[in-house]
């Protein structure tokens, strides 16, 4: 505890001296630690802001053909839900499970008013451009936002979920059962006009993600702002304690009703944009499953973060489209399992053991097994490309692997779960046989199914991320008091 | 305007007045027909023992709970029934016992976020930054650093952006209070400002208390249980137990009262020293 000797000012009372130098120690900090504080405390919002746009204009130089301008635009539309989502569930912290109801009213309303839908029958629908029909759609939502909001007003916590996931769920009642003949009922709404203003339209996916991206930038700018002014302070408080808010001349009430209703604009505008450059929309694009990916944006970018959201938007939907091709799924898995011994195994004497140890046993068990029967290793892995020949002796692959697979899956979840029960050198040595289970159950099994091993991986990126960063990738953590 | 019990005749009106006030939770009744009064730049205090209704008194002045009877008047206007950030706004500001900071703000943000009842710029013009927000927020930011201030260097400087987490107990403390103070209140009530604090802290606060009500000129309402505190500050002092008012006076004219000895110690003093 002793100060250094060129520490002439004495200590005195009430003052942490070693809370005061956190900045010197910051200046003091090796390497890239130290430039990245720098540079962090350098730019600003603003900044980062223009930094993220041009790197959003530099990546569509690189979207050569449809498939990869899709995927753009839809990581930019989560990126825009899950901001939408942060306002009522980040910011103001309330458990908001009717958003989905909100992002489909907003893509109904655009495509009601953009189709023949509209009007009485032989009247040809209302075909309004975007300009007028978006607003319109959108004070609609935040009207509606607000009705939901005065109904959630009492409830709070399980109470509001509860309700909140029933207004979500009627959504979908009610576009699939009423008046099929305007909302199309399951055959949903089709033949949209292009996306259209001013005697300009945007009809092609890449116009679509240009259109996204300067949407995100401009909503993601206007929530800093919102959440940097009085507004934004009045529902982090409110978040924290709402009782001691409104001993602080916060009207709790008021601000929870905002909260939703700005929620619900939000989604709303991601939903025109969704229905517009689908061309289509369904009541199947707006079930649960669609609102448990959005909270998976948000969570894993980091709740009540703005950047946070938009990288949780971004991580998730790239990450489900490398997984639904079974070669990117590939690195994918091989490369996450890889990361992780690397980054949690320490001293690298142990980790390069382990390592080794994956390697041979691979090799020793696959030799042994074609030695005993050569049908039992008959088949060949899942994996093509260099992965699939790099692991043609390594893993155990029957000629039918179906049941082997089977098997295998529910041997690896087994080994997983005590692993999480072991501790010291002992897990260490349970990793080795555990890695290549993982590695033959894959080869076997979960590539084959990619829509299965989608929903798995991510589950298990999501488990993993928590655990490791419970405050999501760019969140900052926070306290939660109990009280009394 | 009722009758005070222990009030001077001739008095003007006082700031804050409880006249006749009742609480019950369905059959239990937490406080029966109390009568209080803080006058202008008075520093009264509270004390009783645990579960007399101290800090029932204090919820149901901030609106916490609304009265079953009687009236609570601010300055001679009723503000019985209304809402917390209402009353808050009307010029009464308050502490909790147990610390309710917005830990997760950072210490310039929880004074910063007490002002949303006199500031008036909707959302639309905070994110245009139109001149009436930019104002505001300047007038809010020496506000806040201003009632920091207040507490010397504690809270000044690399504290105004930590979050309220990483401060002392003391310092939380004292964040409290600087937060009611942005409110811009007239009485200020603090529940247990020295609760958990060491003597020279103790000391510390009994200073403060003196100087909000010296420097600032606000009355104060305070709960206690350090009588080295109540002693310290208190121009008059009430005793409260069961929800009854039990003594009033000067502070050793109650801590001497034969009922409020009784409430603390028990019905005989001689018997219990004897056991």
């Amino acid at each position: 505890m002793s100060g250094p000797a060129e520490d002439s000012e004495p200590p005195s009372i009430g003052v942490d001296h070693w809370v005061a130098r956190s900045g010197e120690r910051r200046d003091q900090g090796s390497g890239w630690r130290k430039w990245l504080a720098r540079a962090e405390a350098r730019i600003g919002w603003w900044q980062r802001l223009a930094l993220a746009a041009g790197l959003g204009l530099i990546v569509g130089q690189f979207l050569t053909n449809v498939n990869l301008q899709t995927v753009a635009f839809n990581s930019l539309l989560y990126a825009m839900l899950a901001l939408g989502l942060n306002i009522a569930v980040g910011w103001a912290g309330l458990l908001d499970l009717s958003y989905i109801a909100f992002f489909g009213f907003g893509a109904y309303g655009y495509a009601v008013f953009s189709s023949t839908a509209f009007g009485t029958d032989g009247s040809g629908g209302a075909h309004l451009p975007a300009i007028e029909s978006i607003p319109i759609v959108l004070v609609a939502a935040g009207v509606v936002g607000v009705g939901i909001g005065l109904i959630a007003l009492r409830l709070s916590g399980d109470y509001l979920a509860i309700v909140t996931l029933f207004v979500g769920q009627a959504f979908m009642e009610v576009v699939n059962n009423v008046d099929p003949g305007t909302l199309g009922g399951v055959n949903g709404l089709y033949g949209l006009d292009p996306l259209h203003s001013f005697g300009g339209k945007i009809e092609s996916p890449l116009g679509f993600y240009y259109l996204a991206l300067v949407m995100t930038v401009a909503l993601a700018g206007i929530l800093h702002l919102l959440d940097t002014s009085r507004t934004g302070r009045a529902w982090r408080a409110l978040r924290d304690d709402p009782l001691a808010a409104s001993a602080m001349t916060i009207p709790v009430k008021k601000l929870k009703v905002m909260a939703f209703s700005f929620g619900a604009v939000v989604g709303a505008l991601a939903g025109t944009l969704f229905a517009a450059q689908q061309d289509t929309v369904f009541p199947t694009n707006f079930t649960a499953n669609v609102l448990i990916l959005i909270y998976a944006c948000l969570v894993l970018g980091g709740v009540g973060s703005i950047a946070g959201a938009v990288m949780g938007g971004l991580v998730v939907t790239i990450g489900e489209q490398l997984l639904s091709s079974p070669n990117d799924a590939g690195y994918l898995f091989y490369g996450l399992i890889l990361i992780a011994l690397v980054t949690r195994i320490r001293p690298w004497r142990k980790l390069a053991a382990v390592l080794i140890g994956v390697v041979a046993v691979g090799f020793a068990a696959h030799a042994i097994v074609s030695a005993v029967s050569s049908s039992a290793v008959a088949g060949s892995p899942g994996s093509g490309g260099w992965i699939g020949s790099a692991v043609r002796d390594y893993v155990i692959v029957p000629a039918n692997p179906a049941t082997y697979g089977n098997i295998l899956y529910v041997v690896l979840i087994c080994a997983l779960v005590a692993i999480v029960r072991m501790h010291g050198n002992r897990r260490l040595l349970a990793v080795i046989p555990t890695v290549y289970i993982a590695a033959c159950c894959w080869e076997a099994r979960l590539i084959v199914n990619p829509s299965i091993t989608t929903q798995i991986m991510i589950g298990a990126i999501l488990i993993v991320t928590m655990a490791a960063r419970p405050q999501g990738l760019l969140g900052t953590p926070r306290v939660e008091t109990v009280q009394p | 305007m009722s009758e005070l019990a222990g009030r001077p005749a001739g008095h003007s009106q006082p700031l804050l007045e409880l006249d006749h006030l009742s609480l019950s939770f369905g059959g239990l009744r937490a406080l029966a027909e109390l009568d209080l009064y803080v006058d202008d730049k008075e520093i009264v205090s509270v004390i009783g023992p645990n579960g007399a209704g101290k800090s029932t008194v204090f919820n149901v002045i901030s609106g916490v709970y609304e009265p079953t009877e009687g009236d609570v008047r601010l300055g001679g206007q009723s503000i019985a029934g209304k809402q917390p950030h209402k009353i808050t706004q009307l010029g009464i500001a308050r502490t909790f016992q147990s610390l309710r900071l917005f830990l997760n703000m950072s210490v310039k943000e929880n004074v910063k976020s007490a002002t949303y009842g006199h500031t008036k710029a909707t959302p639309v013009e905070s994110i245009l930054r139109l001149p009436r927000a930019r104002r505001e927020e300047r007038e809010v930011d020496a506000l806040a650093e201003e009632v920091l201030s207040f507490f010397g260097q504690r809270l000044t400087g690399y504290r105004w952006n930590q979050p309220a987490y990483v401060l002392s107990y003391a310092n939380r403390r004292r964040l409290e209070i600087a937060r009611a103070l942005a409110t811009k209140p007239r009485l200020l009530m603090l529940d247990e400002p020295a609760a958990g604090m060491n003597p020279k802290e103790t000391h510390e606060v009994t200073e403060l208390i003196g100087r909000l009500r010296d420097e600032r000129g606000l009355a104060i309402l305070v709960i206690e249980h350090d009588m080295h505190v109540v002693q310290g500050i208190s121009d008059r002092v009430i005793a409260l137990d069961h929800g009854v008012k039990i003594a009033e006076g000067s502070y050793r004219s109650v801590a001497d009262h034969p009922a409020v000895v009784e409430a603390y110690l028990g019905h005989d003093p001689e018997a219990l020293a004897e056991d």
